[in-house]
């Protein structure tokens, strides 16, 4: 039942044999060591597993390895380019919008997504796209100045 | 560009390269001055074996070290869950040593390195373990002075530091660093006379807006959680789990999961695992095990809990009382008799509880998200029959934790596993678990009887808590008459909670503060004054009323009696040594019940604030925990069954409940500094329900404040 699946994952073309009903949250974890993917809940609930597919954001806990076969995976981990943090990682630090930070992994790949399709997001938007991220320490509203600082900021930049 | 030098920096090489000074210090060695120990072995640092340990050790060299690059590393055995001690108790060390903040290293939580520590709770990790802390760094910086006068030649007297040198004031240019007296070495030398604590007016950090110091590592997923962890061979357990707490296991079936490749199963009593390299087969083989249980559940679920509480065998003590409560009710024009209810909570940190053992010979070294290392060391050595110094725990960054991660259970489980399976084991609960396992917020009754004058001057105060604690139950005001009693598990009466409960983040205190100062409000609505007013009339205590008026003025609030349909609320309470008073603005949709928070300001008194954007941060976490069990947070359950163990089921906290949010730090700089990851979110059930009165004329006396109960108030109108 093992079988290869082929994906890029941070940008590099990735081949793997495995089960491909494992979820891609613990292969992520175990077999990569990418493990800043968090699990949460493992069902769909918290978003601390989030990462993008195809630039779209994807809660990796409830997604078969088999549905990632020839797309792009970006993890928490690939975010940064040469050493300098992505915009929206940069914003985060710089409103210190986290407290233990275990959701801001999540957090960070879910803005990215969500500011990808749009780059411009009004507050209530920001709070819509991010609604089901969750937070227990309280981040919340550091992390919706975070989203508008990297918006200008990204905007800058192209 | 242009490097201004700065003077310690060309002082070093000097005194590094003159020669005389390094021979010098080595007679100094020699001729028996101190004494540097190579080792840091627990007996040596502690004084004893960690048995003998179990408090706060009087040998300042626990609680830092410097090293021959003039790094401090500072011990802690707190542990960082967000509450930024990582950063603010790195300020604190910096400022009292007198050394470069950027030079501080922080180890926490790591019980063979670090000094005891009842653990990290109840905000005590800058107002109990800081001065303790401080007190070590300045008999350190005490030391440090005699050997550097000792070694340069000049009175003590004459000394000054900065930054980690210590200059002759009279001649700069004979000076010494903290790196060059200790090497990297224990110093073995003492004060008789400790010095005092810095003032500080003379701190340089303390004081100052620092970002986490850990924020880079866990915006790029490098910072390592428990469950981030990996050693070969290890592998995952997971455990069959009782449908219900009470429930007993009768028979069990693993065959079916043993057919699964790699599957091991591990059996031990009532410890039922299995075990895998992969996470996920260890989470289809634990389904496939078939159990059966015997019940004997509690007649008592999430509505009947009340009623069954009030009706129990209780124990109960006085715990406070003054003047004479017929006088009071002689006194009083106007009594009122209220009944406040609060639910069980859950913790739901995002990060479940995790632990990774590995027995390695006689030596059992568990890394475990806990809020208490030495509690689970301990735990962990009774469970396993080991010496205390054969276990060791090291606590990674913890995801949260708000109260619920002190007890032991995942670390002994796996400190079980590991002993059992002979691999190291890492034990991640699912959040399924964390539900089931969690050391809830107990749910509770308050009833008050207060009563007034014509004047509305509290002249009574009865007030009863049943099974609710009594954290923050003072009565903060001005009242002759006054008594509390606390009515608690008879301890020889069955039961009363179904399951375990623990702290939270300030875990009575939000019920108390809830339940006072609604009342007070309900006192100032018949008394007809407006709230504030009323309360500052019934308050002596200087720094409420300072807080109060703060607030009051952040707001821009304008007196009127309530309800006045403006939807705005009062409330204030004392918490961890700290003062908060908020001030909140709602809007009450009738129709549905549903209650829209536009703003909450909050005023708080924490003493010295020793990082004012740390502590606005967890500020800003506090209203926004609050407003969960404010709102939506109940734990649903029939006898011992969890019914609501997920997010879907249990809600908390979401982007669209956030309200705009204010707040306020009072200055007050010559006061010592309190706690401040728990006060702010004490009022904010009281806040949001004076509120809604405000704006309805309709009073809840039950959070969290659903819709649905709402609606039941607006009915009563
Ligand atoms: S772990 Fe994937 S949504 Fe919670
Ligand atoms: S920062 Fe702790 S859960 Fe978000």
């Amino acid at each position: 039942m093992e079988k290869t699946v082929s994906f890029h994952l941070n940008g590099k073309l990735t081949e793997i044999l495995i089960d491909p009903n494992l979820t891609l949250l613990w292969v992520l974890r175990n077999h990569f060591g990418l493990t800043g993917t968090k699990y949460g809940c493992g069902i769909g609930f918290c978003g601390s597993c989030t990462v993008l597919i195809d630039e779209e954001p994807v809660r990796s806990c409830t997604l078969a390895l088999s549905e990632i076969e020839g797309k792009s995976v970006v993890t928490i981990e690939g975010l940064a380019k040469d050493g300098k943090l992505h915009p929206v990682q940069k914003a985060f630090v710089d409103h210190d919008a986290l407290q233990c930070g275990f959701c801001t992994p999540g957090m960070i790949m879910n803005a990215t997504g969500l500011l990808l399709k749009n780059p411009s997001p009004t507050t209530q938007e920001i709070k819509a796209g991010m609604e089901d991220n969750l937070c227990r320490c309280g981040a919340h509203m550091r992390i919706i100045d975070a989203v508008h600082t990297a918006a200008k900021e990204m905007k800058g930049g192209k | 560009m242009k490097i201004r030098k700065t003077k310690p920096e060309k002082l070093i090489p000097t005194t590094d390269g003159s020669g005389m000074k390094r021979r010098s210090f080595v007679r100094l060695l020699g001729g028996g001055l101190f004494v540097f120990f190579n080792s840091w072995t627990f007996p040596d640092l502690f004084g004893g074996t960690p048995e003998q340990g179990r408090s706060l050790p009087k040998d300042y060299n626990a609680f830092l070290r410097i090293a021959e690059d003039g790094t401090v590393t500072c011990y802690t055995g707190k542990i960082e869950m967000g509450q930024g001690i990582i950063t603010s108790l790195a300020q604190m060390m910096a400022d009292e040593l007198n050394v470069q903040f950027e030079k501080v290293k922080m180890v926490l939580g790591d019980t063979d390195l670090c000094p005891w520590d009842q653990g990290t709770w109840g905000s005590l990790s800058t107002r109990s373990f800081g001065p303790n802390m401080r007190a070590a760094a300045a008999e350190a910086r005490g030391v440090l002075f005699s050997l550097a006068s000792d070694k340069l030649g000049v009175p003590v007297t004459q000394l000054e530091v900065k930054e980690g040198i210590i200059t002759d004031t009279k001649n700069t240019s004979n000076s010494v660093s903290y790196a060059e007296l200790t090497k990297g070495q224990k110093i073995e030398k003492y004060l008789d006379v400790k010095p005092a604590v810095e003032d500080f007016t003379k701190f340089t950090y303390v004081g100052k807006s620092y970002n986490h110091a850990d924020a880079i590592l866990k915006v790029t997923g490098e910072a390592k959680y428990t469950g981030d962890l990996k050693l070969p061979g290890m592998v995952f357990a997971r455990i069959l789990r009782p449908p219900s707490h009470g429930a007993k296991l009768k028979s069990v079936d693993y065959s079916a999961a043993e057919k699964i490749t790699g599957i091991k199963v591990i059996r031990d009593g009532d410890l039922i695992a299995v075990l895998h390299e992969d996470r996920e087969r260890a989470d289809q083989a634990i389904v496939k095990i078939e159990a059966e249980y015997s019940f004997n559940e509690m007649p008592v679920n999430d509505k009947t809990i009340f009623e069954w509480m009030l009706k129990a065998d209780s124990g109960s003590n006085e715990i406070r009382s003054g003047g004479n409560l017929e006088t009071g009710i002689k006194l009083s024009e106007k009594i009122i008799e209220s009944e406040f209810l609060d639910p069980y909570l859950a913790h739901t940190a995002i990060e479940t509880h995790s632990a990774l053992a590995h027995l390695d010979g006689d030596k059992m070294t568990v890394w475990a998200s806990t809020q208490s290392p030495f509690g689970l060391q301990e735990a962990i050595a009774g469970e396993l029959g080991f010496k205390l110094e054969k276990v060791r725990v090291i606590t990674p960054f913890v995801g949260g934790g708000f109260g619920g991660k002190g007890a032991a259970q995942q670390g002994i489980e796996a400190a079980r596993l590991a002993k059992l399976a002979g691999k190291p084991v890492m034990l991640i609960w699912t959040r399924d678990e964390e539900f089931f396992y969690d050391t809830f917020h107990p749910a509770g009754v308050i009833k008050i009887k207060s009563g007034m004058d014509k004047n509305g001057a509290i002249k009574l105060w009865d007030y009863a808590i049943y099974y609710g604690g009594t954290r923050g139950s003072e009565t903060i005001y001005d009242v002759p008459n006054v008594k509390a009693t606390h009515y608690r598990q008879n301890r020889n009466a069955p039961a009363v909670h179904p399951f375990g409960t623990g702290a939270w983040r300030a875990p009575n205190a939000n019920s108390n503060t809830f339940a006072r100062e609604v009342q007070i409000d309900i006192m100032a609505a018949e008394a007809g004054i407006d709230p504030l007013e009323f309360r500052l009339k019934n308050l002596k205590d200087e720094k409420m009323i300072a807080c109060l008026k703060a607030v009051a003025d952040k707001f821009g609030y304008v007196a009127g009696k309530i309800p006045g349909g403006r939807g705005i609320g009062i409330a204030c309470g004392t918490d961890a040594g700290t003062w908060v008073a908020h001030m909140a603005e709602v809007k009450v949709d009738k129709s549905t019940g549903n209650v829209e928070v536009v703003r909450i300001v909050c005023a708080q008194d924490m003493g010295l604030c020793v990082n004012p954007e740390g502590a606005t941060i967890q500020m800003e976490g506090c209203i926004t925990m609050g407003l969960g069990y404010t709102f939506t947070e109940e734990l649903l359950f029939e006898g011992g069954n969890i019914k609501n163990r997920s997010f879907d089921s249990y809600e908390i906290p979401h982007f669209s409940s956030l309200p705009k949010i204010e707040t306020l730090i009072l200055d007050r700089k010559d006061q010592a500094p309190q706690g401040g990851g728990e006060p702010a979110i004490i009022a904010v059930g009281a806040v949001i329900d004076n509120a809604i009165f405000d704006a309805t004329g309709a009073r809840l006396y039950r959070m969290p404040m659903t819709p649905e109960r709402v609606l039941e108030a607006l009915k009563k109108v």
